[in-house]
């Protein structure tokens, strides 16, 4: 037993203490356990009364006991009779006991309420703190009830202690957390916030949290506390480290308190008022600049306070994102710590960068760190360290590193931890997707990552690449030529020979003309893998031979002689045994008509939502991933904010679409904020995409056109778990009444309550009357409830319809076209002038590309036709890269001036 | 805020429990086993962070024990590692050259001392001099056994 038992040593407290830890096993310790229960259980039920110190040693050995483990089932009365004393020790074990054993057993409430009241009105500090200190422990709905009104009162009067302000600051705090109705704002609020200028830094620190976590809830009640947070700042980064006394830790001036009051800053944008403004502006440099300061002392104590006070001062500035310089020097200071030799602040850089990679005023200089990024995902030692990296590298891809970041990612999965495959393999996965600009490198990386992960690849991942393969006949012919190469290795995965049965099955004649590639090659390949897999891909492998019947009628009989064995039709396994024999009736009775029909193409897929996203999502919580999906909006931090709290999206919502019964220019201008810029890529060269997306809604479309006809699924997806009630969609052509219908759009009516997690398709059929500038406007409204906050959200967006309708140019003719309808203009590259990249986007525009037309080859020249239901409008475009300057000059001929001009307009914002 | 901060030793064996908000008992369990199989497990001289479900884990070892902390998503895994040396210090202040014995044989003491230092998952007092201080006088109130002794203590 230790000499050290300062205060009044409770002897045998100490004894039972060292007993139990001199038990030898596990039984032992339950033996003398259930002795000390009995003999206290008899003590306390005893004739003779115990007195206060006698009650006090047997309540703390029970809580002892507790602690290790055991339940304990008494002594709760003889704790709450230990408040009732007036000495202060056995006092104090009492509230301890309850702090740790709490249980609402309504009678004990009752008497502990009993004991708390009594002694928060003592008057007496003491007490007052260690009531206050039990509330914030216990937290419950009684506690609240009973204590709620009587506790701000405490903290604002004038004459109570600093250390009871402190209590009560903080036990207010707790009750605002756990009972928010019983803790209603009142006069108190203000005279809250004057705290923040109290004398005592304590007291100030303690206010901060408390205000920080109540501005959250209810900014506009708070706002004041902007400047008075700022003085505070002000006075403390610019104050010598001797001032503040025992404020100062490690020769850091208050970082706990400089902390808190940073983040209370976050709670708000930027302050409007100028001089603030530049005072905030000056103390965010100020800490900065110490960062660049020589340290004061080599305690790791030091440079830890000092950089928590910088990374939270990063943290605002990325949350205001609002001021380049701060941005950029905050950039160079992570990058700095991107090479420390201090693991942690190697870590912390990692994971501050990821948010700095999402504003678009520091995107850029985050992706200037790349190597070092790389390099730490090669050599870092600690793997959670590594893991940080890779979701840098997630969040700083873009279409420019994209190839370069997805190369590293995968071949860092060969060595990665098994605990953290499957995420890289579905970042890699999201990535490869997001940014792929030539579909056969997608499908390249997606085998690769099969081929070096193939246990840690989901379903989801190789369901999505073959949803893509089926939907892109671009990349058809490369698919079925690379999965038929990778299936040659001796040993392949099993999802690898998933994905090859189905794309053979539906692709296979595109390879069919080689003859290393020949039908019957290529059955014999799949089949030779057919005994080494589980069911579930076998039943996949005989739905593949039966499509061979149909594409290949050549290897027609060996597929039969196969499908007749009995291994096939007398497998145990019911299901192989039933497409067993149904596939081998099918080849035998339908004829070749009838097959092809039965067996044709699989259709496209319905555009959604990448699933894989969605899985990882669910695998790392909203909060943890920079969801690079994410909308980039400026200004406002609207993004950030809405992390932080429930109520946010809401307000957000509604300042985004404040007017909404204003003129239609300003709607459209209101609007235009919202749209990323990538949606309006996806919709100039291509049919379907994400349009709209925040934290509540998702908006996806899918189109689909005929001649002068349209038909535009809209998919509205429910990102939240509750219901959106009311909702209506309908669309508008206003800016187009003036003159008779340039289009004419039907929208099926929509159920008005979408559930959580729930996607909801409205159905528009669109007819083109004639050629048109303005875009309709899809107006959603809907009511939705969370947590308390009921409001109504209203979004309006764009529909880019004019773009969709020039996707049906698939019809080409050349036509002979008069220069006088040509329009021609130049301007500046604004994506890297990559030629495979420019093709693409031409052809999914809808033209078709010429080649050989032009003199200069480096020239793209395409053509089409709109239609539209009273003319059709015959098209010609040139475009002329200028890679030196790089400059471009696209010419437009059409039938009609107007469409020329547009055409010009919309492809002029694409290269 | 923070959510809960433990005490282990290197074998384990828990020492000390804080609970910032309210949570089951069999949750508790399950949280200890997961918080020391995964602290435990981290070799030397790697970083003092991890994640955890939403949570982030400050934790570090002084001597034979381990400090884990769980602070809330958008902390300061800085200041929350200066949490714990602070408390460090503070025990170390109050027992002279804290070992891990000290806080079993006075685990009511190390838990008076916390609840001075924080309150509801909170900072309430980062001055070492006025929590000891503190700490002092309450020691003081246990010596004395009348009940008029405070009123020249404190108002004095």
């Amino acid at each position: 037993m230790p000499a050290v038992s300062k205060g009044d040593g409770m002897r045998g407290l100490a004894v039972f203490i060292s007993d139990i830890r001199n038990c030898k096993s596990k039984e032992a310790e339950v033996k003398r356990i259930n002795k000390e229960l009995a003999n206290i259980r008899s003590k306390f039920k005893g004739d003779k009364a115990l007195d206060g110190y006698s009650k006090k040693k047997y309540v703390c050995k029970l809580l002892f006991i507790f602690l290790l483990g055991h339940d304990i089932d008494f002594g709760h009365m003889e704790a709450v009779n230990l408040l009732s004393s007036n000495k202060y020790t056995e006092k104090q074990i009492g509230y301890l006991f309850i702090s740790v054993l709490v249980n609402s057993n309504s009678d004990l409430i009752r008497l502990i309420n009993n004991g708390i009241k009594n002694d928060l009105t003592s008057r007496n500090p003491t007490f007052m703190n260690l009531a206050l200190h039990c509330i914030a422990n216990v937290g419950s709905r009684e506690m609240a009830e009973a204590f709620a009104s009587q506790i701000p009162s405490i903290l604002v009067a004038g004459d109570t202690m600093d250390s009871v302000k402190q209590s009560a600051a903080l036990c207010l705090l707790r009750l605002n957390r756990t009972s928010p109705d019983l803790v209603p704002m009142g006069e108190w609020t203000a005279r809250v916030v004057h705290l923040l200028n109290d004398q005592h830094l304590g007291v100030v620190t303690a206010a901060a949290s408390l205000i920080t976590t109540l501005a959250q809830k209810s900014p506009e009640d708070f706002k004041t506390s902007i400047s008075l947070a700022v003085a505070r700042l002000s006075r403390i980064v610019t104050s010598a480290s001797i001032d503040l006394q025992d404020y100062t830790y490690y020769f850091v001036a208050a970082p706990w308190l400089s902390v808190k009051l940073l983040r209370l800053l976050q709670c708000y944008t930027p302050p409007e008022d100028a001089a603030l403004r530049s005072r905030l502006t000056e103390c965010l440099e100020t800490i900065l600049n110490k960062a660049q300061e020589p340290p004061k002392s080599k305690k790791v104590q030091h440079s830890n306070a000092k950089n928590a006070v910088l990374f939270e001062a990063i943290a605002l500035i990325i949350h205001h994102d609002s001021e380049p310089t701060l941005l950029v020097r905050a950039c160079n200071q992570l990058g700095q710590f991107l090479q420390h030799r201090e693991t942690n602040l190697r870590y912390l850089a990692l994971e501050s960068m990821c948010t700095l990679a999402s504003s678009e005023f520091s995107h850029e200089a985050v992706k200037t760190h790349i190597d070092t990024v790389i390099n730490a995902l090669k050599t870092e030692r600690d793997v959670s360290v590594r893991q940080r990296a890779v979701d840098l590298l997630y969040a700083m891809c873009d279409r420019s590193n994209a190839k370069q970041i997805v190369a590293e990612m995968l071949s860092y999965l060969e060595n990665a931890d098994y605990s953290i495959r499957e995420e890289i393999v579905l970042k890699v996965a999201i990535l490869a997707e997001k940014y792929a600009v030539d579909y056969t490198w997608y499908v390249d990386t997606i085998l690769n990552l099969i081929r070096m992960a193939g246990d840690h690849v989901s379903e989801e991942v190789w369901y999505r690449v073959i949803q893509i393969v089926i939907n892109r006949d671009e990349v058809q012919g490369y698919a079925a030529k690379t999965v038929f190469e990778a299936l040659q290795a001796p040993a392949c995965h099993e999802n690898l020979v998933k994905v090859g049965g189905y794309i053979l099955g539906e692709f296979g004649n595109l390879i069919a003309g080689d003859s290393r590639s020949s039908p019957l090659v290529q059955f014999d390949l799949l089949h030779s893998k057919f005994h080494l897999c589980s069911v579930p891909t076998r039943a996949l492998l005989l739905s593949a031979y039966i499509k061979f019947i149909n594409l290949f009628p050549e290897v027609k009989t060996t597929i039969q002689e196969v499908l007749r064995s009995d291994s096939q039709l007398r497998n145990a396994d019911v299901e192989l045994q039933q497409r067993a024999i149904e596939y081998l009736r099918l080849s035998c009775i339908a004829s070749t008509d009838i097959l092809a029909t039965v067996l044709e193409e699989m259709p496209p897929f319905p555009e959604r939502e990448s699933s894989i996203l969605a899985k990882l999502k669910r695998k790392k919580g909203p909060g943890i991933l920079p969801d690079i999906d994410d909308t980039r909006w400026n200004g406002n931090g609207n993004v950030e904010h809405s992390e932080s709290g429930s109520a946010h999206p809401f307000t957000d919502l509604l300042n985004l679409n404040s007017a909404p019964s204003a003129g239609a220019s300003l709607l459209v201008d209101v609007l235009s904020d919202s749209f990323s810029p990538a949606s309006q890529d996806v919709f100039v060269c291509k049919n379907n995409g994400v349009i709209f997306e925040n934290q509540l809604l998702q908006i996806g479309l899918k189109s689909e056109y005929r001649q002068n006809l349209g038909r535009i699924y809209v998919f509205f997806g429910n990102k939240t778990s509750t219901q959106f009630l009311s909702f209506s969609s309908s669309v508008s052509v206003e800016a187009l009444t003036l003159r008779s219908p340039q289009l004419n759009i039907h929208a099926k009516a929509v159920d008005p309550t979408v559930e959580g997690g729930a996607q909801l398709q409205q159905i528009l059929n669109i007819e083109c009357v004639s050629d048109f500038t303005d875009a309709p406007v899809l107006d959603i409204q809907f009511r939705s409830v969370s947590e308390c906050v009921l409001c109504s959200p209203r979004v309006l967006v764009q529909l880019c319809l004019h773009v969709l309708f020039l996707s049906s140019w698939r019809y080409v003719t050349l036509l002979s076209l008069s220069p006088q309808q040509e329009v021609q203009t130049i301007f500046k590259a604004k994506h890297p002038m990559d030629t495979d990249v420019t093709n693409a986007k031409i052809l999914g525009f809808g033209v078709a590309l010429l080649d050989g037309v032009d003199p200069n080859p480096a020239n793209f020249v395409g053509s089409g036709v709109i239609h539209t239901k009273s003319t059709q409008v015959g098209c010609l475009l040139r475009l002329e890269p200028n890679a030196q300057a790089e400059m471009y000059r696209l010419t437009l001929r059409t039938s009609r001036e107007s469409v020329s001009q547009r055409l010009c307009d919309l492809l002029s914002d694409q290269f | 805020m923070i959510r809960f901060l433990l005490l282990f030793s290197r074998q384990g064996k828990l020492r000390l429990q804080k609970w910032f908000t309210a949570i089951s008992e069999r949750e508790k369990k399950k949280i200890i086993r997961d918080m020391t199989t995964m602290v435990l497990a981290r070799q030397p001289r790697t970083c003092n962070f991890l994640h955890w479900k939403d949570l982030k884990i400050i934790y570090k070892r002084y001597a034979s024990l381990y400090f884990c902390l769980a602070i809330e998503n958008q902390e300061n895994e800085l200041i929350a590692l200066e949490v714990i040396h602070r408390y460090v210090e503070l025990l170390d202040k109050y027992f002279g050259n804290v070992c891990e014995l000290d806080i079993i044989f006075n685990f009511e003491k190390a838990y008076f001392i916390l609840d001075e230092f924080l309150i509801g998952g909170e900072i309430q007092e980062t001055s070492k001099q006025i929590v000891n201080r503190a700490i002092e006088a309450s020691d003081m109130l246990q010596e004395g056994d009348s009940s008029e002794w405070f009123e020249v203590e404190l108002f004095g």
